[in-house]
């Protein structure tokens, strides 16, 4: 059994948050600076030398990549051999993406009450995801959600009979109808299978993955690659200007579902696609 | 202000740098000027020839004259742009797509909508030389601002004779799908 305080979580969700907003992560960096050479259209190179530009001063004078810090999203995974102390984890999260926010003068995005649009004091600032995995390991990764590429996702339960035909298609036709509002070129997250929710959060789980990392699985990787090429003969192109590069990566992550269902979830990020990891 | 001879003379595809002032705005702004102009009161900048800037900026640090302060996503203000345009207003800073009849809506307003690059939030932060709230300071990043620019850049997208550059662009770039 391992003890740990819970006040490991706030100050390492606040550090990670101020982090994830100043520097965005290097292999998404490095595919930018890749693709600022091999896009074909010239507005589009010169678009990305703008975003690669934006990342470099960003880091070097400390400031938010972005205005739209996003909503939070935290995941927490922890072993069952951990016993936590020192107060509620959720509150203590809770609790570093406030300070987080504060410390590195990151706009706060989350808006309370979604339908009064109305910020009660105390209401919950980001998403907390929890996994309970083996032994007494805990890894906490914090992400930071823009949602002009949020807005854009989209899920979609298919027919069995439908089959890979229809979600491939379902995948790029949501690269497509985001465009430039998704902020391309985009990281696309793609979640097959399990049930509804669990589709959405294996999308999640997919856009956060490193980009330089290909499914371990022989077929999931080719299915990477060929909705990448597909979605990069759509034309849209950097911010939508036209060109070669829309998106940087897909993403899949693939689960079991029911005899009777096809769940598919595709979660757009944005060019910064914004998160840390670190294991405590 | 956008003088008409300068807005005609803007083609979709072309890349400007705009200096001079910008007026903020946001979803919670705009919801705020359309509830005071049907409760029949005045505006509280009059928008007469002005050009909009969609942006929610990130609270300035020590010394900046404001954060981060890329532009956000036009489709959200579809609701808002014709009762803007009959408020004065000739021009609309923001990123992302518009289609079908809103398209035809700046034709008739005689205004253009520019394009900046969406996650350019440090480096067009830099661009904003002044900055001064105007109106629902409570809003906080939502508040309504007078930004003075100087050589923001940013992309003709949508122009006084009804081009749209995102179609044109995405239309010749794009190569048939095989699978």
């Amino acid at each position: 059994m391992r003890t740990i305080d819970v006040q490991v979580l706030t100050d390492t969700t606040a550090r990670l948050l101020v982090d994830a907003n100043y520097r965005i992560p290097p292999d998404i960096l490095s595919a930018l600076r890749a693709a600022a050479l091999a896009e074909e259209s010239d507005i589009g190179r010169q678009t990305l030398a703008h975003v690669v530009r934006n990342y470099e001063v960003a880091e070097a004078e400390q400031l938010p990549v972005c205005q739209d810090s996003g909503v939070t999203v935290v995941l927490l995974e922890t072993g069952q051999d951990v016993h936590w102390t020192g107060g509620s984890i959720e509150q203590a999260i809770f609790a570093g993406i406030r300070q987080g926010t504060s410390n590195g003068y990151l706009r706060m995005s989350v808006v309370g009450d979604p339908l009064a649009r109305l910020t009660p004091a105390g209401s919950p600032p980001g998403v907390i995801h929890y996994d309970i995995v083996d032994g007494e390991g805990v890894r906490l990764t914090v992400a930071s959600k823009g949602f002009g590429a949020e807005n854009m996702s989209a899920l979609r339960m298919f027919a069995p009979a439908d089959g890979s035909g229809a979600v491939k298609d379902f995948v790029v036709e949501t690269v497509d109808r985001a465009g430039a509002n998704a902020c391309p070129p985009v990281i696309v997250g793609v979640g097959v299978g399990g049930t509804f929710e669990k589709a959405a959060l294996l999308a999640k789980k997919a856009v956060l993955r490193p980009i330089d990392q290909r499914h371990p699985r022989a077929e999931t990787a080719a299915l990477e690659a060929e909705l990448l090429k597909r979605i990069n003969d759509l034309g849209v192109g950097p911010q939508g200007l036209g060109g070669t590069v829309t998106a940087l990566a897909v993403n899949v992550e693939v689960y079991p579902t029911h005899i009777a269902g096809l769940p598919v979830a595709v979660n757009i990020g944005c060019h910064s696609n914004r998160r840390t990891s670190i294991a405590l | 202000m956008l003088e008409d001879r300068t807005s005609l003379a803007l083609s979709a595809g072309e890349e400007v740098r705009v200096s001079g002032e910008l007026i903020t705005i946001r979803d919670a702004t705009a919801k705020r000027l359309l509830d005071i102009a049907a409760s029949g009161q005045t505006l509280p900048v009059d928008l007469t020839g002005r050009v909009l800037y969609a942006v929610g900026p990130s609270p300035a640090k020590p010394g900046q004259i404001v954060g981060s302060a890329g532009p956000t996503t036009i489709e959200r203000f579809i609701a808002y742009l014709p009762f803007l345009f009959r408020s004065g207003v000739r021009g609309v800073v923001a990123k992302g797509e518009l289609h079908g009849d809103i398209v035809s809506a700046f034709r008739d307003a005689g205004a253009v909508y520019l394009a900046a690059i969406g996650g350019l939030g440090a480096l067009l932060g830099k661009q904003v030389v002044a900055a001064e709230i105007v109106a629902f300071p409570e809003l906080g990043p939502e508040a309504l601002q007078k930004f003075t620019v100087r050589d923001f850049p940013a992309v003709v997208i949508i122009d006084r004779q009804g081009g749209n550059f995102h179609e044109t662009a995405r239309a010749r770039w794009r190569r048939s799908q095989s699978s």
